[in-house]
């Protein structure tokens, strides 16, 4: 069993968002990185997961991205996976980032492809659908619950207002998010054994983007909360019914 | 020439979020001097000539009941095959679950510029740029679709419903359906109930709360609303509610127009789910809770002293009391 997990790196959670060059770029400025964390809580320790219970089973990693990327890999290698892969392009199109997905499955002839949900800053949720459209492999969005059987795969996704559990054949591309697993933080032995894996380099193949960013903006600021006294909760209930007029 | 709306669906029924894109859709054609069209795929009880109410002028359909079952690859191909036969240059679908599963996979297949989680029509006085939401609700982005065919996945609230009058022209679109590479073992849904991201009105309860005992007055407030309920984090982890209420960074982004949050802190990953809502309501017992910076009203009270008292009113209010 081969399994490619897609990583990605976000600004932390709780992280200021502000922009500069004329709101064209993120203020990257003193701003901590993560693991985004649908990739590494869900997809990444569910691969894991599935390592530990078959250790013939392979992991690769996989991230598109500047040299800057590498802090992030390696913590991703320190949680688990055998080996990473980054390729060398940094871009904000998404169809341009599954291409290069999509090219290192096609070399790496994996069983399976997970990715996060989606990234907390382009909150595209894209990715997966494109690379398994590249490859010609049917996509499971939003899986909640995974479980492999031979050469097929039983996998739980989200559905409106409940769950579905799907049957699907190997090889499968599936986006992975809450109840996949659980967050784990990675040991000393992880963390030194990180050292010495595999990070492999690889410039991406010419791609036209499909979309560029042309400016971001802020939302604009709140006029301020408007309290009401504890005392008189049918003046709030007033006031939602004829100024705001919600209901 | 044409706009394509896809139209999902589910118990027989269009979704809300469709009709959204079929009215934004609807707009944007006339904006570009064309017209709008309806694709469906699968069935439903509605009447398909009611789409025109909302501003299609054609509704195609691929009526095989198989086709009521999500499958991503196969959507995508069909999607392909209606923009052929209409000779749409533009493809609206909600980003609701099913076009996040599928709008990707249309964009990959025509090498056609995806937008997802568009907020706004295009700004089309200088190329085709849509504004999108990201940084989980804490900025926009403005994007630039860069090809001839382009695809928008229009988030749920963002854009109201239009209805008018006027029934569509419906006809079957003649395509070979492929069988599904997904075969579905068993679906669990609760019917009946709104969709936490189609929710108009959402009632949200936090750690506050101490114990799922007391989710009671949440409910009653959440009914008498019509609203559907959601809760923080450590409130679905502990088991305290289901796992599919939890809003936030890591769980369901929703954008209601009103949300009103019940001894939750206000942490910025909470936040991230649900700073797109319109109109945001905080009860909290600490005056200083982070959530009221984020708020339009607030009451900084008990909130099992407050919640009845607001039940009261709002029986009240629907002359039920
Ligand atoms: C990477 C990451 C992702 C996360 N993702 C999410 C997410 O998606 N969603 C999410 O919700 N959280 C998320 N969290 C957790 C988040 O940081 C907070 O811990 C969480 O939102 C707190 O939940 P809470 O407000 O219910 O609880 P608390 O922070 O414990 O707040 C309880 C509040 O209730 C008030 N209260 C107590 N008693 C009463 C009373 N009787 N009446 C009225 N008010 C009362 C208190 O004053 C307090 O403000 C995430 C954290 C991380 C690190
Ligand atoms: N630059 C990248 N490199 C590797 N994987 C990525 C990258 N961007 C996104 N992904 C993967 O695709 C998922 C969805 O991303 P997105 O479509 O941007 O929301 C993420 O959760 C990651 O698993």
């Amino acid at each position: 069993m081969k399994i490619l997990i897609c990583i990605s790196k976000t600004p932390d959670t709780t992280a200021k968002i502000a922009f500069t060059n004329n709101n064209t770029k993120f203020a990257a400025e003193g701003v901590q990185w993560i693991i985004n964390p649908y990739d590494e809580w869900y997809a990444l320790v569910r691969a894991i997961e599935l390592k530990e219970k078959d250790p013939s089973t392979v992991l690769h990693l996989v991230t598109v991205g500047g040299a800057d990327t590498e802090p992030i890999i390696r913590k991703a290698l320190a949680l688990g996976g055998d080996e990473a892969i980054r390729v060398n392009l940094d871009s904000s199109d998404s169809f341009s980032v599954a291409a290069q997905i999509a090219e290192i499955a096609r070399q790496g002839y994996y069983d399976l492809v997970f990715t996060g949900k989606e990234t907390i800053d382009y909150n595209g949720s894209s990715i997966g659908g494109m690379v398994a459209e590249l490859l010609d492999l049917p996509y499971i969005s939003l899986a909640t619950h995974f479980e492999l059987n031979g050469t097929k795969a039983t996998v739980v996704r989200e559905i409106e207002g409940g769950e579905e559990t799907d049957e699907v054949l190997l090889p499968v591309v599936v986006s992975c998010q809450k109840g996949m697993a659980e967050q784990r933080i990675p040991n000393m032995k992880g963390i030194m054994g990180a050292r010495t894996k595999p990070l492999k380099v690889v410039e991406p193949v010419a791609i036209t983007p499909l979309t560029s960013v042309v400016a971001f903006e802020l939302p604009p600021a709140k006029a301020g909360v408007k309290m009401v006294s504890p005392d008189d909760p049918a003046e709030l209930i007033r006031l939602l019914h004829e100024e705001a007029k919600v209901f | 020439m044409s706009v394509l709306v896809y139209i999902d669906h589910s118990e027989g029924h269009f979704k809300k979020a469709s009709l959204e894109a079929l009215s934004y859709g609807a707009k944007l054609a006339s904006q570009l001097g064309v017209t709008a069209e309806a694709l469906l795929l699968g069935t439903v009880s509605e009447d398909l000539a009611s789409l025109g109410a909302y501003g299609a002028v054609k509704v195609h359909q691929v009526g095989q009941e198989s086709l009521n079952q999500l499958d991503a690859g196969r959507y995508a191909r069909l999607v392909a095959e209606a923009v052929k036969a209409t000779g749409a240059t533009v493809v609206v679908i909600a980003n609701n679950l099913c076009g996040k599963a599928v709008a990707p996979r249309l964009s990959a297949r025509l090498k056609a510029a995806l937008v997802a989680g568009a907020v706004a029509l295009p700004d089309t006085s200088k190329g085709f740029v849509v504004k999108k939401n990201v940084y989980s609700g804490k900025a926009f982005a403005h994007v630039s679709l860069d090809t001839a065919i382009k695809i928008i996945a229009l988030n749920p609230n963002a854009y109201p419903v239009s209805k008018g009058e006027g029934k569509a022209e419906v006809s079957a679109l003649n395509v070979a359906v492929d069988p599904s590479k997904v075969t579905v073992l068993s679906t669990t849904q609760a019917s009946g109930q709104v969709p936490l991201t189609e929710a108009e009105i959402v009632v949200s309860g936090g750690r506050g709360l101490k114990g799922p005992e007391n989710w009671g007055m949440i409910e009653e407030l959440a009914k008498l609303l019509g609203a559907a309920t959601a809760c923080s984090r450590p409130v679905a982890d502990a088991h305290w509610r289901p796992h599919n209420e939890h809003v936030g960074q890591t769980g369901i982004a929703i954008a209601p127009n009103l949300y009103i949050a019940i001894g939750i802190s206000g942490a910025i990953q909470h936040l991230a789910g649900v700073n797109r809502s319109k109109v945001i309501v905080v009860i909290n017992k600490d005056p200083e809770a982070p959530f009221f910076k984020a708020a339009d009203y607030g009451i900084a009270g008990d909130a099992f002293e407050v919640v009845p008292k607001m039940i009261e009113a709002v029986k009240k209010l629907k002359g039920m009391a």
